[in-house]
């Protein structure tokens, strides 16, 4: 049963259902064009925990539980999970998912940890290694900055090119059948390194990460982008997105009508004073299961091309003046009904 | 000799890359930063040129004023860390809310705050001067070096 194509992609032999989407995010995300979007809004940033970290793990676990209950399945029933975050050794989902007992993987993409998710999550469906399997993701805006910046109360200003790191998660329930939505294929990314080496300027170390797996995705799936009603990247930002359609340009593709950033969709950059745009895992994950999946659902969109991005970094590799590469992981997610 | 080429080819593409991103990104405007700077840290020093005379006006000697000077501003900006406003001031103001001894003291207290949850010894204790510690460790060398050279200069009669 050979279902790869071309160089890096994968097309289902029949498509992996996406049965349930859930998201759960914090105040400043509320207030954002997506606030009515999205499932629980909650106000109080430690999330009723004691620490940033979990905070963060208990929006995967409530994230994780409202995708399991609105798929109408009980979690013994869920046969294995990917979970990812952006904190050191991925404690958030280590965490986040301890206390419901589901078997799991644990993944570090950065912030295309929800492609790479989903991606997981959709070969291991097609491959017949679960009947239901879930993808989960978050990002934390405190634990964010702790991780990889300075204390909360540190004044310093930001750039203009900086990203603001969404507080948020998003899980996503995969299935056989059972819905009219689904992953008809993947687009594996490279890490690809372009030298670049300001941590306050993701958009331009990730761009040419989506631009390689996008510009793949068209090539392994001979489409052209006009096959996509939307190809939607994770976390470029207004900087990153200018550079992307520069460099796919570049290589011979337009795909300025059809592109979209969940950096972007999230935040009112203006109003919320967020400059290039939202960055995380959870930034993609709650743009996908709060915006993406129910349009596609709804058919609005037949075919998508979600293509989160995640820049390679630790405060180590940083220090040491490493570069910062970028990868992006490509979906498609298409409407099944026909 | 192929692969040097290969190399320098990349290397090439890549000064190219970090060339144009450089074109692409917006930065601040750099004479509006310098003046919000100028307006905020004139401020806080005039704010310590207040306390000084206050000080010095109800009997204290120069050394004594000096020391309440800086144990009052450092309290303000400890406080204002605190109750998160010194974050805003810094957003605003840059470098003029950085450089003077508010600033330290604000990477002080927003360490201590951020790592109390670590615990005493390896979450305070350990990383309370994250930010600070280079100033303190440079500060310190930078001086000693500045001693040795005036106690050169001393014994050659340069200076008196």
């Amino acid at each position: 049963m050979k279902q790869y194509v071309g160089k890096q992609s994968i097309a289902f032999q029949s498509p992996v259902c996406i049965l349930a989407g859930a998201s759960i995010a914090g105040k400043k995300e509320g207030e954002g064009p997506l606030g009515e979007q999205i499932d629980f809004i909650c106000e109080e940033p430690m999330f009723g925990a004691d620490t940033w970290e979990a905070a963060e793990s208990t929006m995967q676990k409530e994230a994780l539980q409202t995708a399991i209950g609105k798929a109408g399945l009980t979690r013994e029933e869920i046969r294995m999970i990917f979970a990812g975050d952006l904190l050191a050794q991925t404690i958030a989902s280590s965490f986040g998912i301890r206390d419901l007992e589901i078997p799991c993987y644990g993944l570090y993409g950065a912030c295309s940890t929800m492609g790479e998710a989903l991606s997981l999550g959709a070969m291991a469906v097609a491959g017949g290694y679960g009947e239901y399997v879930g993808a989960v993701t978050s990002s934390h805006f405190a634990s964010a900055e702790k991780e990889f910046r300075f204390p909360l109360g540190y004044g310093n200003q930001r750039p203009l090119s900086a990203t603001w790191t969404v507080t948020g998660s998003g899980a996503c329930i995969l299935g056989e059948t059972g819905s009219k939505v689904g992953i008809t294929g993947i687009t594996t990314g490279k890490i690809v390194d372009y030298g670049l080496k300001d941590s306050m300027n993701m958009g331009g170390c990730m761009a040419p990460a989506a631009c390689d797996t996008i510009y793949q995705n068209l090539m392994d799936f001979n489409r052209q982008p006009e096959d996509y009603d939307r190809i939607v990247t994770g976390d470029l930002g207004a900087v990153g997105k200018q550079i992307l359609l520069d460099l796919l340009a570049e290589r011979g593709f337009d795909i300025s009508r059809q592109h979209d950033d969940c950096g972007l969709l999230i935040y009112d950059n203006q109003r919320q004073d967020t400059h290039s745009g939202g960055s995380g895992c959870g930034c993609a994950a709650v743009v996908f299961t709060s915006h993406l999946l129910p349009a596609v659902e709804a058919g609005k969109w037949k075919r998508i091309l979600f293509v989160p991005t995640g820049a390679m970094l630790s405060k180590v590799s940083f220090n040491e003046g490493q570069p910062i590469p970028g990868i992006a992981q490509a979906v498609v997610v298409e409407n099944l009904s026909e | 000799m192929v692969e040097q080429f290969q190399d320098i080819a990349k290397k090439k593409k890549e000064k190219e890359y970090q060339k144009y991103v450089k074109k692409m990104t917006p930065t601040h405007n750099l004479a509006l930063n310098m003046l919000k700077a100028f307006l905020v840290g004139g401020l806080i020093c005039t704010l310590g040129q207040v306390i000084l005379h206050t000080a010095e006006v109800m009997g204290a000697d120069e050394k004594t004023a000096g020391s309440w000077c800086s144990l009052i501003l450092i309290f303000i900006s400890v406080v204002l860390t605190g109750l998160n406003i010194y974050p805003r001031i810094g957003k605003f103001a840059g470098a003029g809310a950085l450089v003077p001894i508010t600033g330290f003291a604000n990477s002080v207290a927003a360490s201590a705050i951020e790592f109390k949850k670590e615990g005493q010894v390896f979450g305070i204790g350990c990383k309370i001067f994250t930010i600070a510690g280079p100033v303190i460790l440079y500060g310190i060398l930078s001086s000693w070096a500045l001693g040795v050279i005036y106690y050169i200069l001393l014994q050659l009669g340069v200076t008196g």
